[in-house]
């Protein structure tokens, strides 16, 4: 006892509790994050349908109905929309929608994958629509980027901008940043066309052309060649800060230069 | 050592001099007087960025090849292997990624583009609000005005050039723009264009016009436009002992020499910063110019924005029931592209180029000025040049508006239904806001005058009375309050003479009566002598 209180008082004592408590406060994090990305089981059975069947009981039926058929003016028929458009649109925690307003809006994923992959077993089993993607067909260092450049700048990026940085529509809704959407939700997206994107089916866009298009996308991981990329707004991003830094900057050194004067 | 060298220059310059007679021009020059102010730099900010745009623009010539042929990427760019693109595009993107510090040139170049033409409009803002352009300076102010045009002549000249998808819009609008303009546009466009837009020509006409044209025309128009700064003298802030007689301030040499010179270092090495550190126009991430895809975010550079901005404000229909766009006798005039893109900035630049010209008729002031006003002293000139801003910047925003929409969750729709009415609406209240601000502030400084400066100190007096101890103004600071054109609206004869004959041409004295009566109806006159005199004597 007299031991520990003599350590107590020692120079390294308050290092060493910092980084115990660091260790500790990171294992917690890594041990819940682990928990919540658990991979989710590629292959569905019957007993997750039915699971996924109570999941959407609780929590979906209120607007899409008890056998998801919809309700007029408020939310859609989810027969026949697939795998796909379920692990889009509750894996970005665009569903369940938090509020109605101009669009479902991205946001912390509700459920674990686990209960994620059962309610997109139960949808699946209401009738045929697409699947979730493979492993394989989402491998951006599969995909060509020189394609994925020239599909991305024809068919997305009137909407997403034109490496993805997002950009408005009509009526505040708008086309999202695409750079921290994970390859596989934007394979989904492009399969199932959620909220006012297009559908790209495999005859419009083919699975090769899609996966070039997360080549893109990834390919802008490693920044901008040219320094900070300023939001990739355009030329109204550089306008203000032409405005704003290069010429604040030199305006506030003519002030400066005035001033030593007289 | 320090002598050898002394004698040595002396010597170089004693031979040139016996060779020009250039001795009495150094002379002149050197002792040649100029009021100091930071406001009076914003020109050289211009100039020194028109002179980075020059030695920056020397090195990317020495790498762009001003052609459309089309050729197969194979550099080092992986998102562009095996494109098709023009070579203009390719050897953009080769002099970015294999030429050591291209890409810091080609940004370098591109931001001081966009300092030059913001610092050429500062420093017209700031001619504009001291008043500067008044006689004998309205040529001048014409120079400048011109060289702004060219200003952004040269930027969207350049802007193009790369042949990137987002430049390649640029055009593509302004093809469209000059197509509006009714029975020749048509002819126009093919003349600019070499034939259907985008032809085969039209980047190795932008480049002659880039490198070439422009840049000579503003070189010959910065030398006459500096020559009659010289000519005409600097203008001086009013302030003790300065009258529109004299001109009070330092010789060029040595002192403006030395801090014109290093502000020429401090304004290369901020570009060279925020070129180090931003990106700018990134060509890479735009694709080669291909005539279908328009991407989210597609403006031009913010000279030009305005224009775009306007476009954007235009509606198709007015009020839903007019069309905008009519076909008469087999031809279509748009006037939903030739209202905004043509004749709103022919309106626009028409009044800022004719201005002085308007002032000095519309107050019948034809004297030589030569001190500034301070912008509170002319509170109409000052209203006017805040409604102008708040146009263009109305404008700029309506250009932006699917940023604006998107970064603050706003609806594009909104957005845009609420510039329509603001543009009418806003600057006339930014109009008049400006002038009341702009009164009370001149009542302030009257206020000053009459009675000093309010101390804090308060003294009780024998009889009792308390009493707050004001503190006269010196007389510099006098001088800048009460030196300033005290000018009553136009008087004019009466409409019939006393035979009861109407007079000729009265509704035209009756025309120029109303607007001197909007600059000076409502005007502070600044304090005289003798109102001095009786507030001091009240006090004491």
């Amino acid at each position: 006892m007299n031991a520990l209180a003599r350590h107590r008082y020692h120079r390294a004592a308050p290092v060493v509790l910092v980084l115990l408590l660091l260790a500790l406060v990171t294992g917690v994090a890594a041990a819940v994050s682990n928990a919540s990305s658990a991979e989710a089981a590629t292959t569905a059975t019957a007993d997750d349908a039915a699971e996924g069947q109570k999941l959407f009981a609780a929590n979906c039926a209120s607007c899409h109905g008890l056998d998801a058929t919809g309700t007029e003016g408020v939310a859609p028929s989810l027969v026949g929309v697939g795998a796909a458009a379920v692990d889009f649109q509750v894996g970005t925690g665009r569903m369940p929608m938090q509020s109605s307003g101009p669009q479902a809006i991205a946001k912390r994923p509700q459920f674990t994958a686990e209960e994620i992959s059962q309610l997109a077993a139960y949808v699946a089993s209401l009738g045929a629509g697409p699947a979730i993607p493979t492993e394989e067909q989402v491998d951006p260092e599969l995909g060509d980027p020189a394609n994925g450049m020239e599909l991305f700048r024809t068919n997305c990026a009137m909407c997403h901008g034109s490496v993805g940085g997002g950009g408005a529509l009509t009526q505040g809704k708008y086309a999202p940043n695409l750079w921290e959407t994970t390859p596989t939700h934007i394979y989904e997206a492009m399969l199932t066309g959620p909220q006012s994107m297009p559908v790209f089916n495999d005859a419009n866009i083919d699975p090769e052309g899609k996966r070039d298009i997360i080549a893109y996308l990834k390919a802008q991981d490693e920044g901008s060649p040219g320094g900070l990329r300023l939001g990739t707004i355009g030329p109204v991003a550089e306008g203000m800060w032409g405005w704003l830094v290069a010429l604040g900057l030199i305006i506030a050194s003519t002030v400066w230069i005035g001033a030593r004067s007289s | 050592m320090g002598a050898r060298v002394n004698t040595a220059a002396a010597g170089t310059a004693n031979w040139v001099d016996e060779r020009t007679s250039i001795g009495g021009f150094v002379k002149f020059f050197a002792r040649k007087l100029f009021p100091d102010h930071w406001s009076f730099m914003l020109g050289e900010i211009a100039l020194y960025s028109f002179v980075v745009l020059l030695l920056s623009g020397v090195f990317l010539t020495a790498f762009f090849v001003p052609s459309m042929d089309i050729v197969t990427y194979e550099g080092p760019l992986a998102t562009m292997q095996g494109v098709e693109m023009s070579k203009a595009f390719e050897s953009t993107l080769h002099m970015s990624f294999e030429v050591p510090g291209g890409l810091l040139m080609r940004q370098i170049h591109h931001w001081s583009a966009l300092l030059f033409t913001a610092a050429i409009v500062t420093h017209m803002a700031r001619v504009f609000f001291t008043g500067a352009f008044r006689k004998p300076r309205e040529l001048n102010w014409l120079v400048g005005f011109t060289l702004m045009i060219l200003s952004l002549a040269a930027g969207f000249s350049g802007y193009s050039l790369p042949d990137d998808v987002l430049s390649g819009n640029g055009l593509r609008i302004i093809e469209g723009v000059t197509r509006s303009i009714p029975i020749v546009g048509e002819y126009i466009s093919y003349w600019i264009f070499g034939g259907e837009f985008p032809g085969e020509i039209l980047i190795p006409r932008l480049f002659t016009m880039h490198i070439l044209l422009v840049p000579g025309l503003i070189l010959v128009l910065v030398a006459l436009h500096l020559f009659l700064v010289f000519l005409h003298k600097h203008t001086q802030y009013p302030g003790g002992g300065r009258t529109d007689k004299n001109v009070v301030g330092l010789p060029l040499f040595p002192v403006y020499t030395a801090k014109a010179g290093g502000f020429f270092f401090v304004v290369f090495g901020i570009i060279a910063l925020v070129a180090a550190i931003f990106t700018i126009n990134p060509v890479w991430n735009y694709g080669p110019y291909d005539p279908s895809p328009v991407s989210a975010g597609t403006q031009p550079d913010w000279y030009i924005l305005f224009v775009d901005g306007a476009l954007r404000l235009m509606p198709g229909w007015l009020f839903d029931v007019i069309p905008m766009e009519w076909e008469i006798w087999g031809y279509t005039l748009s006037l939903n592209l030739l209202i905004p893109a043509l004749i709103m900035p022919g309106l626009f630049f028409g009044f800022v180029a004719l201005y002085p010209w308007i002032e000095s008729w519309a107050t019948g002031d034809r004297g030589e000025k030569h001190v500034l006003d301070r912008p509170r002293n002319a509170p109409v000139r000052t209203g006017i040049g805040v409604a102008l801003i708040t146009f263009y910047v109305i404008l700029v925003m309506e250009g932006s508006n699917d940023i604006i929409a998107n970064l603050f969750h706003l609806s594009l729709n909104d957005l845009t239904y609420f510039f329509r009415i603001g543009i009418f609406v806003l600057p006339v209240l930014a109009f008049w806001i400006t002038r009341r601000l702009c009164i009370g502030l001149q009542r302030k400084d009257r206020e000053l005058v009459l009675h000093g400066k309010e101390t804090g100190r308060i003294v009780r007096h024998e009889h009792g009375e308390y009493q707050e101890v004001h503190e006269p103004l010196t007389d510099h600071e006098r001088w800048v309050l009460v030196s300033y054109d005290d000018i009553s609206p136009l008087e004019i004869e009466p409409e019939y003479n006393d035979r009861g004959v109407r007079r000729k041409g009265y509704r035209w004295d009756r025309f120029k009566q109303r607007l001197s009566r909007i600059y000076f109806e409502k005007r502070i006159s600044p304090v005289t002598p003798e109102e001095l005199e009786a507030a001091k004597h009240e006090h004491h």
